[in-house]
């Protein structure tokens, strides 16, 4: 198969890379640039592991080829902390032990993430809605949902 | 596989009716990903619409909306005119799947995927909405009930991709409403389905309505049948007994282990009387 050039912007950098025509986004950041915080669950777009953001647009990168990275701004969980300080997400994380085997974790810190950028208070009920489609098979999710409460409490100065 | 991101709708018709294998046309990607993976179907070529002008854009149109096919279900549901216009259609789309496929999935690709118990399809049948098709051939426009020929199949023909669907204007008293059964509260397949949308006159008393089923037969279906009874009633609990019974009766599902025939045809017939008075009271209709 010929491989596809794509050029595209990760976490604010530039990057280049050859890729399948049937390769995902998923398979590209993993194999290719190294970026291992993405997971794969499922594979299909059930479980969450590997949500990314393109153009600020959650989504499971599994379901988005490799080749439809040219030109769009990618996020992954490899730019939430800023240098050695962790988001506010991360800290509650580990402060609230919201996480057990930490497959699922990347996943969730980036869909938490992006939901608080949209609604900085949201409802449990909100909350647990939009992170329906992030299964975690450890915690039982309550002590998730604090976490995330309380990260988003401290980022709105409560 | 080839992966082609066409510029024109043109483009991606001519590389669709070109190419003697397997194509797909790529859009959310939602239901082609999982495809590919399973290793279901491999095909030859892949037709990535995103880039066409107009894919991704809601423009208000004759006092309705036009959707490109490449709209996600999240832009839909940001759309705030769109939503208050035809708000069962926009809840239906938003139904599918979590946040993550919301990014991507699109009304269009929930169409052409043809399943029965698509949730963006019945509120789109019983809209009467019309998708603006363009092929070989050149555009033409073909009512949305008319695509699905069967489960995971339509009527387009080779080289045509939906381009856009149309949501008509309506009057001020008018209103729709979806709902679905699912055993869990989010993540999962229709059951059984019904959309109801309908017009008021200024007195409450229905004008014009439209009912369409999903996941009780091949396709999803529109019951005219059913939809007539509505007319000039206020959705008296009698009318509606009679307008369940009648979805009921040209109910045809597959029975497993999600639901029995029974179920499901009990079901499909309870969600339309409740959509009923839901799309009423939307309308601005009180019983």
């Amino acid at each position: 198969m010929t491989k596809i050039h794509v050029s595209t912007t990760i976490n604010g950098d530039a990057h280049e890379f050859l890729c399948a025509p049937d390769e995902t986004l998923l398979d590209v950041l993993r194999n290719r640039l190294g970026l291992t915080g993405a997971k794969e669950g499922c594979g299909t777009g059930d479980c969450g592991a590997c949500s990314v953001t393109v153009n600020g647009r959650l989504v499971c990168s599994c379901l988005v080829l490799g080749a439809e990275a040219e030109g769009a701004e990618i996020a992954t969980i490899e730019g939430m902390a800023d240098g050695d300080d962790l988001h506010p997400l991360q800290r509650h994380f580990i402060d609230g032990a919201a996480l057990q085997c930490g497959v699922c974790t990347p996943g969730i810190l980036v869909a938490a993430k992006a939901l608080l950028e949209k609604n900085p208070d949201p409802t449990d009920e909100e909350l647990r809605y939009w992170l329906a489609g992030n299964l975690c098979r450890c915690t039982g999710y309550d002590k998730i949902i604090r976490a995330v409460q309380a990260a988003a409490a401290e980022m709105r100065g409560a | 596989m080839r992966y082609l991101a066409a510029t024109t709708a043109a483009e991606a018709a001519a590389a669709l009716a070109a190419e003697t294998g397997l194509t797909r046309v790529l859009a959310g990607g939602t239901d082609v990903l999982v495809q590919l993976r399973s290793g279901l179907v491999e095909p030859e070529l892949v037709v990535d619409i995103k880039k066409i002008p107009g894919m991704r854009e809601i423009t208000a149109e004759a006092g309705g909306f036009r959707i490109g096919a490449a709209v996600s279900g999240a832009e839909i549901g940001e759309h705030e005119a769109l939503c208050a216009l035809w708000p069962g259609v926009t809840e239906g789309v938003q139904l599918i799947g979590s946040t993550q496929v919301q990014g991507r999935c699109t009304m269009t690709g929930n169409l052409c995927n043809a399943s029965p118990a698509g949730d963006a399809v019945p509120s789109l049948v019983a809209a009467n909405a019309v998708a603006r098709i363009a092929g070989p051939q050149g555009e033409r426009d073909c009512p949305v009930a008319e695509i699905p020929s069967g489960p995971g199949k339509t009527t387009l023909k080779k080289g045509e991709i939906i381009s856009s669907i149309f949501l008509p204007a309506r009057p001020g008293r008018a209103s729709d409403a979806y709902l679905r059964f699912i055993p869990r509260t989010e993540m999962d397949i229709a059951v059984a389905s019904a959309a109801v949308s309908l017009e008021l006159d200024s007195g409450g008393t229905v004008k014009t309505a439209r009912i369409a089923l999903g996941a009780v037969a091949p396709t999803v279906i529109a019951v005219d049948a059913a939809a007539a009874l509505l007319v000039g009633t206020r959705l008296d609990d009698g009318t509606l007994a009679k307008m369940a019974q009648a979805c009921e009766a040209v109910c045809k599902p597959i029975d497993d282990k999600r639901g029995t025939v029974a179920f499901r045809t009990k079901t499909a017939g309870t969600l339309a009387r409740r959509a009923a008075l839901i799309a009423y009271a939307r309308a601005g209709g009180s019983r």
